[in-house]
């Protein structure tokens, strides 16, 4: 398989916890500019394979590169989130006492040390950009609010716009409509699809109707490695899938 | 800027007033006790005045340790060691100033060199006879201390219950270092028997009055620099790694960077508290190292309110006066007075005294704004007005007013 093309690409990872294995050789290539899904029974592996994409789990073994040429296994987590790699965790997880403005202000792209966030002045282009954010998770009215009071389902959105504020290449997303009501299901997928125009995407999500809703390309997991890979109706149509996943 | 900020109509008045008192305070009590007939009623005595400078030097400790605990959640058991080191490089300034007016009338080795039969002075006295190179070790020697300590404890990702320990273990062990009599700093007795700094007689009233007033202005910058770094981008991103330490790591923030700023910037501001705490009581000795002092500290920046500016010299300085009080009272109590106190603040006010105070007057804002729309006759079906009073959480000062409940330290 070559490289050249993919923005992220893992071969033969393989990691254990405490002798149980997490991930079991795993192979998984994402191009540049795709979305995928991916499905799979709790435990399969999906939060560790994206702990392990993001610098918070070493592999025991096996390759893990991003946009075809950088080694994610020698990088930690803010080295890579600088490179390009946003990530929102399964709990949603934002600045609870800050205001939802000031949560973008903090991921909004730029130098990450100490000494310029001490005499930090908001510039108009940041202010422009936190705007259009606002616009995109639909926040706008709420922007002096404290993360704090937000919906569970805000959070999360709040949360998808923080990593757009990163302005990463690769957007890693962990069960994003998990406590959501239908509408915002709907909603989420039409943000996450119109995020994927212009970046890559992994969902990891277990609401069928959501990944039917992406119309991407899915991919299953079980005990840590790939078992089916394709459409949806081709995966959901896989025995094995039924077997261990979708049920009977 | 920063100033611009500062003076921006209502905002942070809460501080500005904090300012404006303490800056008073430095010239309205000096002028009371040198200036004013000890006939008068008006007249301040010089022991009240050396009491109350003591009360700031531990405001602005106090002050330095809500900076960490308050607004980055990390529980030091241990800054009394960096108030203790600015301490005693304050304290081995003072005891080169002695020469040799000391008991032993020794010109080259302060007494308690001689008595314990030093042939020369230690080579790290050196450069103790300037005023400006004790100066610079008041702020280099905590600072370096914390950013060693730090720089190792926030990289392996040492948090909550054990950092606390390891604070605690820290100050323990430079405790028992320092009581060790070849250490060279005296051993138990300490530094003391002090006679000039700057060439003024430490116990002269003019002295202690320009020493009061030096704390009072140093606490006064202190509540600036608090707030400004609080308030900077540098201190939203402080609470958020307080809040959700591994959201700001994968934000792309080094989270154990933004903690080491913290911890020396406070440690710094901790050693200079200590180097003003030292001429005006006297004396500095191993005491000082001792745990329960920093945990004092802590109970302190809790009956306050952690994560206020304002909490933490409130509560230093209403808990010192009931000490001084106590003391002299019901000297055996104290310490079951001050551990009551501590469960007491826990139970009842969670946030302090200036939260207490926060959210009485938010109350007390909402009742009065819904009274008022329900004289003027408003359509019932006009929402009241929301109750929480949310406009205090962007103002740092007073962050925890009623923005969700400060995290526990993890």
């Amino acid at each position: 398989m070559s490289k050249s093309n993919t923005i992220l690409y893992l071969d033969g990872v393989s990691v254990s916890f405490d002798g149980f294995r997490a991930i079991n050789n795993l192979s998984l290539v994402l191009d540049k500019g795709e979305m995928r899904a991916i499905i799979g029974p709790n435990g399969a592996g999906k939060t560790t394979m994206m702990d392990i994409v993001t610098g918070k789990t070493r592999p025991d073994e096996g390759e893990v590169f991003f946009d075809g040429q950088v080694d994610l296994t020698k990088h930690d987590e803010a080295e890579i989130a600088m490179m390009g790699i946003g990530r929102k965790f399964q709990k949603p997880t934002v600045f609870e006492s800050h205001t939802i403005e000031e949560n973008l202000m903090l991921a909004l792209k730029g130098p990450r040390s100490i000494f310029p966030a001490l005499f930090h002045r908001r510039s108009a282009a940041e202010a422009r950009r936190i705007d259009d954010i606002l616009g995109i998770i639909r926040l706008g009215d709420k922007r002096g609010e404290l993360a704090g009071n937000l919906s569970h389902g805000q959070k999360q959105w709040l949360e998808i716009g923080m990593l757009l504020a990163q302005d990463p290449k690769l957007l890693l997303v962990d069960e994003p409509v998990a406590g959501m009501t239908d509408a915002e299901t709907e909603e989420t997928a039409r943000l996450l699809k119109d995020i994927a125009r212009d970046h890559s995407v992994v969902v990891v999500e277990h609401d069928m109707h959501f990944v039917r809703e992406l119309g991407v390309k899915v991919t299953c997991l079980h005990e840590g490695s790939v078992l089916s890979e394709g459409s949806l109706d081709f995966v959901s149509a896989d025995e094995r899938v039924v077997e261990v996943y979708l049920g009977r | 800027m920063i100033t611009g900020r500062f003076f921006a109509a209502g905002a942070d008045r809460r501080i500005a007033i904090t300012i404006l008192i303490l800056l008073a305070a430095a010239i309205i009590v000096p002028l009371l006790n040198l200036a004013v007939s000890p006939a008068s009623a008006f007249y301040i005595p010089s022991y009240i005045v050396a009491l109350t400078g003591k009360y700031l030097c531990y405001a602005l400790l106090a002050l330095a340790l809500d900076l960490v605990w308050g607004y980055c959640g990390i529980l030091s058991l241990g800054h009394g060691a960096f108030f203790a080191l600015g301490g005693y490089a304050m304290g081995m300034y003072l005891m080169r100033q002695i020469g040799s007016r000391g008991v032993y009338g020794n010109p080259l080795l302060p007494d308690f060199m001689v008595f314990l039969n030093y042939k020369e002075l230690p080579w790290f006295w050196y450069g103790f006879d300037h005023f400006w190179f004790a100066a610079i070790m008041v702020l280099a020697v905590p600072g370096l201390l914390a950013f060693v300590f730090g720089w190792f404890a926030f990289r392996s990702r040492v948090t909550g219950v054990y950092l606390s320990i390891i604070t605690q273990a820290m100050t323990y062990a430079l405790l028992l270092a320092f009581f060790r009599n070849d250490m060279g700093f005296g051993g138990n007795n300490g530094l003391t028997d002090f006679k000039d700094i700057l060439g003024f007689n430490v116990q002269a009233d003019a002295t202690r009055s320009a020493l009061f007033a030096a704390s009072a202005i140093t606490l006064a910058l202190g509540v600036f620099v608090t707030w400004a770094i609080v308030g900077s981008k540098y201190g939203k991103l402080l609470m958020a790694v307080r809040d959700a330490e591994s959201r700001t790591r994968f934000l792309g923030w080094r989270a154990e960077n933004v903690k080491l700023f913290a911890f020396t910037v406070s440690a710094i501001i901790a050693g200079i508290a200590g180097a003003l705490y030292v001429p005006q009581v006297g004396i500095i000795n191993p005491g000082e190292f001792e745990p329960s002092n920093s945990i004092e500290v802590v109970v302190w920046a809790a009956v306050g309110g952690r994560g206020t500016i304002v909490g933490p010299i409130i509560g230093a300085l209403l808990v010192n006066a009931g000490k001084s009080w106590f003391t002299g009272a019901l000297p055996e109590f104290w310490l079951f007075a001050l551990g009551g106190l501590f469960v007491a603040v826990t139970l009842f006010l969670p946030k302090g005294i200036i939260g207490m105070w926060d959210s009485w007057r938010g109350n007390a804002r909402a009742m009065r704004a819904a009274s008022l729309a329900e004289e003027a006759g408003t359509d019932p079906d006009v929402p009241p007005p929301p109750k929480v009073v949310r406009s205090a959480a962007t103002r740092p000062g007073d962050w925890s007013a009623s923005g969700p409940e400060p995290q526990p330290a993890e």
